[in-house]
């Protein structure tokens, strides 16, 4: 199948460079609040029941604004790149309903836990926490994986067949096979869904450090760091694998001035792009990497406690980063190896003109959105972290 | 396109099913947001720490329901996406994005300002505090409100916002001023909002009323009560006046949803409305009167005509009418229809051919002939193209049944008429329990406290069965007349889609029991043990 001739639009295609940028932030952020996720698989590090509680009343006021950011980046790319959401969610079918499923168990498991007669127990709802921190976060990597690997499908755009599992020498589980495909670089989404697991946990550790009394709970907070170190290697080995990928893959690519839009591969495309633009993809990745370390590095060594924000906002980088050349300089983001034509990029994808001018000014509200919610976060954290007295207030509603 | 009908079956069941469980929550949260923020204004405006104590009670109660709200919400997001990619695709322009907007300005409002309202009673001032709660009411609010402008695209897709184009094969937005602000949403969304309002006032006025019944938390109670009554009654009026506009934008939009709601299937001047009845399910096109319709009925003369088109004489289309086409009031057939939509669909392959084989001349033609208007009314410069049908298209179909055209009558009948009937019965409770409190007999009115306990679950049966008239009143399309639902689901193997149900059905059984017993603890230890 091919692609009708992509009609040069020079707005138009700026608008999609545009919204693919907010994706890239939105994904930025969505990584950085993954410490949610993270601090899930954490709950093991509490010896007593309060240094539970702490962990859960820490989390649980966050939980909601990671959620939020997860739902508003679907909303976006349904709204701005439709035909991904159609053929992502719509082919790779099981990836998607599991990450759904990890989501729908976290939400409710906050409130209930703690609740009496919750039906199930406290134990089944921790459960479902470490479910949705292993997982989501495995998956949601493995996916972001994909953008680079590529998927097994094929689509024509007139009758919108969509048919997954086209490739002859692909294996086909509705996108379960991202996992388990090494040919089609498995390796590769798997090591993805590692780092993204691997961050969300330090991160979360980074969190709780930050946010809990550390005079009150000093033994959790020792043991919390104990896992930021350990973590940090199974990162590395993680972050080394895609790294390599990223510089040795074979990237897909097609030129943007182009008016059939044709798709084809290109050895160090990912490189090529990271040295676009004067190299500041690079150079912002590289400074990402630097102070996510760094935030690592005073959190488990000099016994500071203020890492997360070093950290939070690396990850932030390293996120917009990844999705940045995954999707600009004539990239495919959503690639198909069973069907170089199929891919899908920025310019075939998207909603109309006139559909991203009119989200374009309704972007404009986001920096409002952002400062309020940096206003409630700082009046909530103004008062100091969360202390023994603040859980155990018949006043507060605490978990 | 191939669709395998059992497996279109199966995604619409766990459609329905997540929508409904989903829907559960949402009314709730949208009253109980309201009520919260009212108990909390009379708390800050008098200083008393009893108001603080109803406050935290009923929000400790909203809470328990927000979780399920919120996190059965995000499922319907996925689903379009994993369940109805072609859907997604071919309307993804238009509807996605109200839920965008919906994200950006009120989902991030609603959870931003809940973790004050429920987190912030000592980490901020009071008149933080009270700000927060507001807002997260006017967030969910909003939340609503954005969700239902995209409903309202489905029910009621109009030129005015948006158009088939054939470069890309979808619809594509034309005017967004005109898709948030087209009457059927507005209606709708007034009409849901206030629902949601009526139905947390019967759940705080029921469980009031168990208290004063028990002899326990009397002072609380009846604070509580005084204010849900007032609210309810209000609201309960709101939704019945709102309810009619409602009715007559869907008899001028969906003639096939309000005949099937009444069960006409031959269409009368002067039509009825059955005000109570058992409808048989019958094909339109064997039936030849409307005698045959229903096993019993009692009516109520030209209310049909009177209500859908404002002039108690005026002639409403019955089923029939709109399979087999009325020349007199000049209805098409739906055979003319479905030949016209085909002829669209025929030009789109013609032009996507020609536009492959470089031949500009051929896809100048086919596109002439797409666009072709077909019918034009001048007096209302109203105009009809060949594009405009091309769902149509789908019914050309021989082996399609043609009586597929309108939804089955007897759930659709049922919904409408339960859901109408407990709305009057609503308005009665808030009356009879309003005017005892303006007298100050309602701590010993038995009656009407147990009238008010029983009520309890009916306004989730009212509010459900309001949204089954809307949903599967639309079929047999997703968005009505212009997309066909089997041609909006996903081309996926049957088992998927089974699997994910039975998921999601054991999820919902487990937390929707989970939910109940941790609300029930919490009614039962009352508003001392709160938090």
């Amino acid at each position: 199948m091919t692609w009708a001739p992509i009609t040069v639009d020079a707005t138009h295609f700026y608008l999609q460079v545009y919204f693919w940028i907010i994706v890239a932030v939105l994904g930025g952020l969505f990584l950085l609040m993954t410490f949610v996720q993270g601090g899930q698989t954490l709950f093991h590090t509490s010896k007593t029941e309060m240094e539970e509680r702490a962990i859960l009343n820490s989390l649980g006021r966050k939980w909601e604004l990671t959620f939020t950011t997860l739902v508003l980046f679907g909303g976006a790319l349904y709204a701005a790149f439709p035909l991904f959401y159609s053929v992502s969610f719509g082919g790779a079918y099981w990836v998607w309903m599991l990450i759904l499923f990890a989501f729908v168990l976290q939400a409710v498991s906050y409130e209930y836990m703690n609740k009496p007669n919750n039906l199930i127990g406290k134990g089944a709802y921790k459960f479902f926490l470490y479910f949705n921190g292993v997982v989501g976060m495995v998956l949601i990597g493995a996916a972001v994986g994909t953008f680079f690997t590529g998927s097994n499908f094929t689509y024509d755009p007139v009758t919108r067949i969509l048919e997954w599992g086209t490739a002859k020498d692909g294996f086909n589980l509705r996108g379960l096979e991202a996992a388990i495909d090494f040919k089609h670089g498995a390796w590769f989404n798997l090591a993805m869904g590692v780092l993204v697991f691997a961050a969300a946990r330090i991160l979360g550790a980074l969190w709780l450090i930050n946010d809990i009394d550390n005079n009150e709970f000093p033994e959790l907070i020792e043991r919390l760091r104990g896992v930021v170190k350990r973590c940090f290697v199974i990162l590395l080995v993680a972050l080394l694998v895609v790294l390599y990928g990223l510089l040795t893959l074979k990237g897909y690519a097609y030129d943007i001035h182009d008016p059939t839009g044709k798709v084809y591969l290109e050895p160090g495309k990912y490189l090529h792009n990271l040295l676009s633009f004067g190299a500041i993809p690079l150079i912002l990745f590289l400074a990402g990497l630097v102070l996510f370390v760094w935030g690592v590095f005073v959190t488990a060594f000099k016994g500071s406690n203020k890492g997360i924000w070093f950290s939070g906002l690396g990850i932030v980088l390293i996120g917009i980063i990844v999705f940045v050349i995954a999707g600009l300089f004539g990239t495919p983001f959503y690639p198909s190896y069973a069907d170089l034509q199929s891919s899908l990029t920025i310019q075939n994808s998207s909603g109309s003109k006139y559909t991203l001018e009119v989200m374009g000014w309704v972007s404009v509200a986001v920096p409002f959105v952002l400062g309020y919610i940096i206003w409630v976060w700082y009046q909530m954290k103004k008062q100091g972290p969360i202390t023994r007295e603040e859980i155990q207030d018949p006043e507060s509603h605490a978990y | 396109m191939h669709v395998d009908l059992t497996m279109l079956e199966w995604a619409r069941a766990q459609f329905a099913m997540t929508a409904l469980f989903h829907f559960f929550f949402v009314p709730f949260t949208l009253g109980m947001s309201f009520i919260v923020a009212f108990f909390e204004t009379i708390y800050v405006k008098t200083g008393k720490q009893e108001w603080k104590e109803i406050t935290q009670f009923w929000q400790l109660i909203f809470g328990i329901n927000f979780a399920l709200g919120l996190s059965t919400g995000i499922i319907h997001e996925f689903e379009f996406g994993t369940n109805w990619s072609t859907y997604s695709w071919v309307v993804g322009d238009l509807f996605g994005a109200p839920l965008a907007v919906e994200g950006i300005v009120a989902f991030f409002m609603e959870a931003t300002f809940a973790a004050i309202s429920f987190f912030g009673w000592k980490r901020v001032s009071k008149g933080v505090h009270l700000a927060s709660s507001w807002l997260l009411a006017i967030g969910s609010n909003l939340s609503a409100l954005w969700i239902l402008i995209a409903n309202g695209f489905m029910q009621h897709p109009s030129n005015e916002f948006g158009f088939f184009n054939i470069d890309t094969s979808r619809l594509e937005m034309t005017n967004f001023w005109a898709l948030i602000t087209q009457p059927v949403a507005q209606v709708k969304f007034l009409h849901v909002v206030s629902a949601g309002y009526t139905l947390a006032s019967i759940f705080v006025l029921g469980i009031s009323s168990l208290y004063l019944l028990k002899g326990k938390h009397v002072e609380f109670a009846k604070k509580s009560a005084t204010v849900a009554a007032a609210f309810g009654l209000i609201s309960s009026i709101f939704v019945a006046v709102i309810g009619d506009e409602h009715a007559y934008e869907v008899a001028n939009t969906q003639p096939t949803k309000i005949a099937s709601a009444e069960g006409l299937y031959v269409g009368e001047k002067g039509a009825p409305i059955v005000a109570f009845g058992i409808p048989k399910n019958l094909k339109a096109t064997e039936v030849t009167s409307n005698e045959e319709g229903f096993a019993f009925k009692i009516e109520l003369p030209k209310m049909l005509s009177l209500l859908g088109k404002r002039n108690p004489n005026a002639f409403v289309p019955g089923l029939k009418d709109l399979v087999n086409g009325n020349e007199e009031y000049g209805i098409w057939p739906l055979s003319k229809l479905a030949a016209v939509g085909k002829e669209a669909k025929d030009d789109l392959l013609k032009y996507h051919e020609a536009k492959k084989a470089g031949d500009t001349a051929a896809m100048e033609a086919a596109k002439a002939d797409f666009y072709k208007v077909i019918w034009e009314d001048p007096k209302n410069g109203i105009k009809l193209t060949k594009a405009d049908l091309i769902g149509y298209g789908y019914f050309a179909n021989p082996n399609i049944d043609p009586n597929l055209i309108y939804p089955p009558v007897p759930p659709v009948f049922y919904a409408f008429h339960i859901m109408v009937g407990l709305g009057f019965w609503f308005i009665l409770l808030f009356l009879l329990a309003y005017v005892s409190i303006l007298k100050g007999t309602f701590v010993q009115n038995k009656l009407v406290q147990r009238l008010a306990v029983i009520s309890v679950p009916l306004p989730w049966i009212a509010t459900s069965f309001g949204w089954m008239t809307a949903e599967i009143g639309r079929q047999p399309w997703t968005v009505f007349g212009v997309l066909p639902t089997a041609e909006s689901v996903t081309p996926i193997a049957l088992q998927n889609v089974q699997a994910t149900f039975f998921m999601f059905l054991t999820a919902f059984v487990i937390l929707g029991i989970a939910e109940l017993k941790i609300l029930f603890t919490v009614v039962k230890n009352g508003p001392k043990g709160a938090h």
